[in-house]
């Protein structure tokens, strides 16, 4: 590398994309100039944590801070949210007006949470969204025993935070549209698996149906919600956990083909609406949709915390050497801690169109299911049997490299 | 090179078992079981292991 000193680049997200991004690039050698923008005030920290350790931990939610070693030398505007990129002038725009020209940028905006369509109008007070620290710290706060506890959207998101609420006392109502809990991700036999733990710890699942009107009382707090097949459910907190939007509304009039994700190829630069590379920018972790070999190629946000390490890392090589480009090679894998049963998946349980289970034991709480896509093998997910997950990855590391990426 | 994995930290994640699985793996009971000198080629992967943990519950250090 030559010229290296001379060279600024700049990410955008302050988390854990942006972070380990940062750690590569000065692990790789990287001697210039390194900026990170971040929209929240807090250094990087991990978010698994606050749907589960954060709402439940007595004496307060632990430190979920991400290490930030020594030696990354990065200048860090933090509090100071990007809003607009002009890729011709090679310029990003921040909130308070400044400009920063770079010679190479990495988007690592993650994502948001999908709301209510705004005709619904103003939620009444109670009702959370949980994306950030200020969401797990004020939900947390309102998590009191004996309290009623309506949760939107039984996802691996929703079915945490119903779980924290069972642990914490409350009672429990989760609405889900699905006719099981996950069955789009993960089929119907972890959906019912799913299932089972809620009803079995006491929660109230109520399927194929929404909430449909939130109530709130005189003083604007909720009340309870009206649910689509015509029932109520009285409620003092909701969570609406109605899934998450890649956060690159900022880049809209960059030319970038950033809708539900910053497409890239697989080398993680990112592309415009007409499928070009744009040179100097890349993207990574939940801002970004990748191609994925085991879907055919097809790009897809993934939204997993260990996939956002692994595209960082590649971006951040890339970004070094953008002519002799680093292609992504890794296995997505995901995690989900339930009522105490630990839920791992490898692969893209979600592209299947067949699963096959082979262990399914409700009251040990163990399950082991294999999914193929046109018969062959796409992805993997346990309860209690991580240990199985190791020889599905290797098969379907196999398959990543030997199959066209798109 | 010694590895050292914080055992009340470890929530059985895997992350380090797909990274170097000729360093880490599962016993029956999902308890994780590792080589704590493992063999100085295999510093590479041991350090992705350790980097991909979620917990951050594994160390590296010079062999002894
Ligand atoms: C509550 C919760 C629980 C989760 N649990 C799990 C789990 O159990 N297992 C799992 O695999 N994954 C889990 N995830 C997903 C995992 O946390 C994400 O995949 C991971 O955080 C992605 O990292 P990222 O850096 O791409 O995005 P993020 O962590 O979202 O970071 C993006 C950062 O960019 C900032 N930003 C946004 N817009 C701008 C802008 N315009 N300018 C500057 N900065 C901006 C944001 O404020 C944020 O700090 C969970 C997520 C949440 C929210
Ligand atoms: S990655 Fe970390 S938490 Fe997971 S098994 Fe290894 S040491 Fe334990």
């Amino acid at each position: 590398m030559t010229g290296d000193g001379r060279r600024h680049l700049v990410i955008v997200g302050a988390s854990l994309a942006g972070l380990r991004a940062a750690q590569t690039l000065r692990a790789e050698g990287f001697e210039g100039e390194l900026t990170v923008v971040g929209a929240e005030l807090h250094a990087p920290y991990d978010r698994p944590p606050l749907s589960k350790q954060a709402l439940t931990a007595p004496g307060g939610p632990p430190d979920t801070a991400l290490p930030v070693p020594d030696g990354i030398r990065a200048r860090w505007l933090l509090g100071r949210p990007a809003v607009a990129l002009d890729p011709r002038a090679a310029t990003v725009t921040l909130a308070d007006g400044t400009t920063l020209p770079y010679d190479g940028l990495l988007v690592a905006t993650g994502a948001a949470p999908r709301r209510l369509p705004p005709d619904r109008g103003a939620p009444p007070r109670r009702v959370f969204t949980l994306r950030d620290r200020e969401d797990a710290h004020a939900l947390r706060a309102e998590l009191t025993p004996g309290r009623r506890l309506l949760v939107v959207g039984a996802g691996f998101l929703g079915s945490e935070v119903a779980a924290a609420g069972r642990a914490l006392g409350l009672d429990v109502t989760v609405v889900e549209a699905g006719r099981l809990p996950l069955e789009r991700v993960a089929g119907s036999a972890v959906g019912a698996f799913v299932a089972d733990l809620h009803r079995t710890a006491g929660a109230d699942l109520r399927v194929e149906t929404t909430a449909e009107t939130l109530h709130s009382g005189p003083d604007g707090a909720l009340t309870g919600a009206t649910l689509g097949d015509g029932t109520t459910v009285t409620a003092d907190v909701a969570v609406l956990a109605l899934g998450a939007v890649p956060a690159t509304g900022w880049l809209a009039g960059s030319g970038l083909d950033a809708e539900g994700g910053v497409r890239c190829d697989r080398w993680l630069r990112a592309l415009d609406t007409e499928g070009r590379v744009v040179p100097g920018v890349f993207a990574a972790g939940d801002a970004a949709r990748v191609p994925q070999p085991l879907a055919d190629g097809q790009p897809m946000a993934l939204g997993h915390w260990s996939d956002a390490l692994d595209q960082a890392a590649t971006a951040a090589r890339t970004m070094l050497t953008p002519h002799s480009p680093h292609a992504l090679d890794a296995v997505p894998s995901f995690w989900s801690d339930l009522y105490g049963a630990r839920i791992r998946s490898v692969g893209l349980p979600g592209a299947a169109d067949e699963a096959r289970v082979v262990e399914h034991d409700a009251v040990a709480r163990r399950m082991e299911v294999s999914y193929h896509r046109e018969g062959r093998l796409v992805g993997a997910l346990t309860v209690g049997r991580t240990a199985r997950l190791a020889a599905y990855r290797e098969e379907l590391h196999r398959r990543s490299t030997t199959v066209p990426a798109g | 090179m010694r590895v050292a994995v914080d055992m009340k930290l470890c929530e059985s994640h895997g992350q380090c078992v797909f990274a170097a699985p000729q360093v880490f793996s599962f016993d029956d009971e999902e308890y994780l079981v590792y080589e704590p000198e493992p063999d100085d080629a295999l510093r590479d992967r041991v350090e992705k292991a350790a980097a991909a943990c979620p917990v951050r519950a594994i160390t590296l250090g010079p062999a002894s």
